[in-house]
Order: C-alpha cells, then structure tokens, then sequence
C-alpha cells in the first residue's frame, strides 16, 4: 500500500500555459493574417522567418540548460514572442534582422534570466528595440501597403530579393504618420498642419483599417482591436492594463492639446496611431513582466500611457510603445511589492484589524 | 459535523467566555460534489431547527441565522417554511462562491463583518455551527441518542450510482461504495471530503468517521491534472485568493526555503481552500507547498517556545544560584563584621584562619 501525501485541491480548472498562449497566437491571427495581405510576400517571409528563428533559439537554450526541449516549446511561448516581435518590425525587414531579434529577444531577454516567467523586460520588445537602436535606418523604413496580387506589389521572386537578398527598393519607403508629424515638427511645421496632411492621405478611417505604412502589428488597428476584445472576452487579459494604458494616452494627448494645438497633437490621434492597440492589449499585458494584482496593473499601465506620450511627444523617436513598455517592466517588481492585496482580517500593515463593535 | 471536524463541544461553551448574539448555521455545502448538507437540510428541517434552538439556548445567544446557498432553492424553501413559525430563527441565502463554506468568509458574507487575523468569529458574537450538528444535537438532547451514524455523500465520475447515504459511523467505506453501485470506471484517485480540500484515501478498507462528509471516486478527467509548468505570473491566483494572499510571491519563496519571508507574506493565514491551485495555467501543487510551509513553521514555532521556555528556567536556575551566593556572601561579610567589630566583646578568641580559607573558596 502506498500512503499519497499529495494537498488537494484534486480536481483543476481545464487551463494550461500552452491554452493561454494559443488563444493569444488565435486573437493575433487577423490582423496578421491582414497585415500579410498588406504587405505582400515579403511580410509573410520576414514573418515565418522571426517565429522559425524564435522556436530554434528557444530549442537551443532549453536543451543548454538540460531542460526537455518538447515541454518547453510546446508551450508556444516562444512562437508568442516571435509573432509579437515581427508583427513589430517594418513588414519588409531583412531575414537576419528577424534571426537577431530572436536571438536578443528569446536568449538575452528571456533564457538569461531563467527561462519562461523569469524574464524582467517583456522579451518581444527587447529584441524590436536592441535591433532599432542597432538599425535605426532599417528599423524605420516603412513601407506603404502593396497588397498581395495588386499591380504595384511585389512578385515572389521580388519578395524573395526584398528579405533574403537585402534589396530594399528606394522608392516605396514612407514615413509612420507618428513619424511624419514628428519630422515635419522638427523642420518647424506646426502639428495642426502636419496632421492635416496625416488627414488627408490616409484618413484617419484608412489608418484605422491599416492601409498606411508601419509594421505589420501597428498598422490594422481595428483588426488588433478585435483580438484584444476577444482576449477580454476569454479573460486572457483583464481592462485594467488596456484601459489604463489607452486612457492614460488619451488624456494626455487630449488635455496638452487643448493647452497648445500647434505643439501637439490630439488624444484621437495617439490612440489611432502607431502600436497603441497592439501595445495596450497584447504587449503591456504580458503576463510575465506586468503585476499581478490589479492595482499594480492600473499603476503599471498608466505609466505606460504616460511614458509613452512623453517620448512621442519629446524624445528623438517618433514611437514610444516599445519603450515605455520596457520602463514599466523594470518597475514591475516595486510596483508588486507595494500594491499587495490586504490579507484577509489584517490591515495594509498586515496587522490584525482592530475588533470593533457592529456596525450601526 | 463539517468539513474541518472541530469539536462541536468546545464551540458550544463560547457563551461561558464571550457574549454573542448570533448562532450561524452553515448550511453552505463546504466544496463542490458535496451534497450532505443540502439533503439533509430538505428531509431533516425540523429537526435542524429544534437542535440549533437547543444550541443557541446553550450560547446564550438570541438570534439563529441559517445560511444557504442560493443553488440550493429547494433546501431554502423548505427550511424557510419550518422556521416560518418561530421568530428567532432565520434563513439567509448566500452567494454560491467557494469558499463559502469557511467560517470567517460565510460571516463575512451573512453579517458584512471582517474577522480580524488570530480572532475567533465568537469575537464578532456569531458561533459557526453545521447544520448536521444541529440535527446530532437534537438527537443527542430529545432522544439522548449519540452521534452513531451521519450522511455521506458519494459522488464522483467513477461512481455508478452517487448518492447521500445516512451510515453507521464505522461502517467500510467499500461497503459504502458498494452500496452505491461500486465503481464505473476505475478511479484514479479516492477521496475522503470534497476535491478542494479532501485528504486522498489510500484504500477503501477504512471506516466511515464523524467527520466524512463524502467519499469521492474521481475520474482522470474530473482530476485534470497535467505536469508543473514554470510560473507565468498570470496572477489569477492573487485575484482568486479568498484571504487577499499573493500566492505566486509566497510559493517562489517557499520553493527557495525562504520560510521567513513566505510568513511575512502571510502564509499562516492561508486556509488551504486550494482555490490558487485550482486556476493555476501551470498546475503549479501551491497548496501543497503552503502546507509544507505551514507545518515548517509550526515546527519552528514550537521548537522556539521550547528553547524559550528552556532558557527562561535555565536563567532562573542561574539568578538563583547567584541569589545563593550573594547570600552566602552576605551571610559571611555579616559574620566577619562581627568578628571584627566585636573583638572586644571576644577578645579571648583572636581570630581564626578559617575564615581566610572560606575567603579563598568564594573567591
């Protein structure tokens, strides 16, 4: 007879890591898939290329640390991390910028620190932005939308020069509607104006919709949209980190724009532009690098909001996401320390709470 | 007669030591699959009724509150209807949210009012009892018949045929399951109590005690286990924690024998429910390592009151022998001024080497 000294509980919730995971690659599905159609052959190489890099370092790490390699990518957190990091980069990238961001994203920021939820900084926007600060002119050469089969865009063969030959065509590249109001601010044009122009060219219904030039995951905001909602709708995420984020930008956006209209531009426009949806719904709320309770979470997102209007509005790049995101991951750990919920019958302090009489 | 088998007696005396007002009836079944409660509540109402009335009389307590949960209609209505009559007692229906079945969380929930840590509910004036002990007490005062026999509810996906059984305390579980209908499909794991908070049966060859609630035959899939994956820091175990605990902070600790800093954490506070387990994504056993943690610093607890009380006797044995001494000195200094000073009264006798060697020893 053999004595179980197993705790209860002896029946579980039907979750799993690998079930989180899918459902996000599920609720991501879309607006990739879309943003591949934007972008043409060479979205969908640069894609296949980022994820493939993600799972072979993720392998050699786990199998380095003498961990079963199955269990581990099995999880397909690393495939999230691909996914995430490529739907961040400029849609018609080299192949090797991808293999470098996963090498930096998968075994700098995350098997360095230990492995799946060891990880300080969220891994997907650690290798973006080591690969912006190492490329910055790659990295910002954005394309406008050639969709697949249409005249202007590129065949296979063309796609296959474009990501694995290194040749970039020189005409298609286009500023992100961030970056043309920055850069048109610096040559001293005031936002009012610049944003006209934004306006006008793709209107701010196309630049919901993605036919504007960004990456592939900061383009069909409306599309990212729908997975975040859907995240909610599973309970993946909770609002706190969406709304915290996007409120935080927008009422900033909003109240410094009422305070000078040249200077800055408006909440509407932070929210629609660069990767607010894709930042707010599947990169800040990471479980990994963000708190665990909820207020922590509304903290952290606010931070993130207020961060990111900061360095869009007055730091050299015109996006900010990736950025903001990174700073509040540092500050996860102080924020999870101070934001503990009260423990049942003691007080903040964790003292007993005082007996007092019934209440009236 | 709940899930936790405190001893009814010792909870029936609090109206010597404090002054309450409120005798709750926890007719909140403890934990999922349970159903003994609800049964017994729907064909023994009367009887309940008549043995909480008892049981507050003997607490002196004037008001009798039976909490219900609200997936049980039947049982509400039926016990609403026999208490109907008699002023002092009413029923309460409490939301369907485990654990409510824990003492301090269904107070909470029927009176509004938190018990402070290391307090008892009778602090708050409200005595916890089962709807089960009421019915014993009835027995046991009307009848003067003992606690020889109790419901158990038998349940799981392994069982044929579940059922609540009233049994003889001490009859073989096997005879039990046997009774209802045996197993379908081979069980991967028994149960004594419910899934959350059950203690696993080796065999079936034990016998039915006071405290069984129920006797689970749980199937793989009921059990849905899978291997420990590394912690995500999802956090749904902070959100779920019905005592407001940071599970994920006080198992990393825990994992690295940081026992200190898990107590801090509040790990003593913890009342295992296994709620943090049960969301776990990662399977991750937190209960397990709680209680591992819990019985750890119990043992060091009690390990410290013993050097305490150790240490305290030795420096009592210690200030004594000193007491000795000093006295022994002064006994002596004593004496020696009266050698000294009475040399006239007794000059016959000069004075003797011997205090010098005495001297010589206390020194």
């Amino acid at each position: 007879m053999t004595l179980a000294t197993t705790s209860g509980p002896f029946t579980h919730k039907a979750n799993s890591v690998q079930k989180v995971m899918t459902t996000v690659l599920l609720a991501l599905l879309p607006a990739t898939a879309f943003d591949i159609y934007l972008f043409g052959w060479p979205a969908l190489f640069l894609f296949i290329v980022t994820i493939a890099s993600c799972v072979a370092v993720e392998a050699v790490c786990v199998s380095y640390a003498d961990r079963p390699a199955k269990v581990s990518l099995s999880d397909n957190s690393a495939v999230l991390t691909g996914w995430l990091m490529a739907a961040s980069l400029p849609p018609w990238s080299p192949w090797w910028i991808g293999l470098l961001g996963a090498i930096f994203a998968i075994a700098l920021a995350k098997h360095a620190f230990g492995g799946l939820g060891q990880n300080v900084f969220n891994p997907a926007m650690v290798g973006r932005t080591v690969l912006l600060v190492s490329f910055p002119v790659i990295m910002t050469s954005w394309v406008l939308p050639h969709p697949l089969f249409s005249a202007g865009a590129p065949s296979f063969a063309d796609a296959i020069a474009i990501t694995f030959g290194g040749h970039m065509p020189d005409t298609v590249s286009a500023a992100s509607a961030l970056g043309y109001v920055k850069t048109e601010l610096s040559r001293g044009i005031p936002v009012t104006q610049s944003m006209a122009q934004v306006a006008q060219v793709p209107d701010l219904m196309d630049m919901a919709l993605g036919y504007r030039a960004g990456s592939m995951g900061e383009t069909s905001a409306i599309l990212i949209l729908f997975g975040g909602l859907f995240l909610l709708y599973k309970r993946i995420i909770s609002w706190h980190i969406p709304v915290g984020v996007m409120a935080t930008l927008f009422l900033m956006g909003t109240i410094f724009h009422l305070v000078d209209p040249a200077r800055f531009t408006t909440g509407q426009f932070h929210l629609m532009s660069g990767a607010t949806f894709l930042g707010a719904f599947f990169i800040a709320t990471d479980y990994v690098t963000s708190p665990v309770s909820k207020t922590g979470q509304l903290i952290f997102a606010a931070g993130v909001g207020l961060l990111a209007w900061l360095i869009r509005t007055f730091a050299g790049y015109p996006e900010g996401m990736a950025f903001a995101v990174l700073l509040m991951n540092g500050l996860t750990p102080i924020i999870d320390q101070y934001t503990r919920p009260r423990v049942f019958g003691r007080s903040r302090t964790g003292e007993p709470l005082p007996l007092t009489k019934e209440k009236p | 007669m709940g899930g936790a088998a405190f001893p009814s007696a010792v909870k029936l005396t609090l109206g010597t030591q404090k002054k309450l007002d409120t005798l709750l009836l926890n007719g909140a079944e403890c934990e999922p699959y349970l159903t003994c409660d609800d049964r017994l509540m729907r064909e023994y109402a009367d009887e309940v009724i008549d043995g909480a009335r008892i049981m507050a009389h003997a607490l002196g307590a004037p008001r009798v509150l039976i909490a219900i949960e609200q997936n049980k209609p039947d049982a509400i209505a039926i016990m609403t209807k026999a208490a109907a009559s008699i002023a002092a007692v009413e029923v309460v229906s409490v939301p369907v949210q485990y654990p409510m079945g824990s003492e301090r969380h269904l107070v909470q929930a029927v009176t509004g009012r938190e018990t402070p840590a290391r307090k008892l509910t009778a602090d708050l004036g409200v005595v916890v009892h089962n709807v089960a002990t009421a019915r014993a007490v009835h027995h046991a005062v009307r009848f003067g018949r003992p606690l020889i026999s109790r419901i158990v509810t038998v349940s799981g996906g392994a069982i044929r045929d579940p059922n609540n059984v009233e049994v003889a305390i001490g009859t073989k579980v096997s005879d039990l399951v046997e009774f209802c209908g045996g197993f379908s499909v081979r069980p991967e794991r028994l149960v004594n109590g419910g899934p959350m908070m059950g203690q696993p049966l080796p065999s079936l060859d034990v016998p039915v005690v006071k405290g069984m609630s129920g006797i689970l035959g749980l199937t793989a899939d009921e059990i849905n286990d899978s291997p420990t994956n590394p912690c995500i820091r999802c956090g749904t175990c902070v959100t779920i924690c019905p005592c407001g605990l940071s599970p994920v902070d006080m198992s990393s600790f825990i994992r690295k024998d940081n026992l200190e800093s898990a107590a801090k954490l509040g790990v003593m506070d913890c009342v295992s429910c296994g709620s943090c387990s049960w969301v776990c994504p990662s399977h991750i056993p937190l209960v397990h390592y709680f209680n591992y943690a819990k019985g750890m610093l119990n043992d060091l607890d009690r390990e410290k009151r013993k050097n305490d009380r150790v240490k305290t006797l030795v420096e009592a044995h210690m200030i004594r022998i000193e007491k000795a001494a000093e006295a022994k000195k002064a006994a002596l200094a004593a004496k020696k001024s009266a050698t000294a000073a009475s040399p006239a009264a007794t000059e016959p006798h000069p004075a003797s080497p011997a205090p010098t060697a005495e001297e010589k020893v206390n020194a």
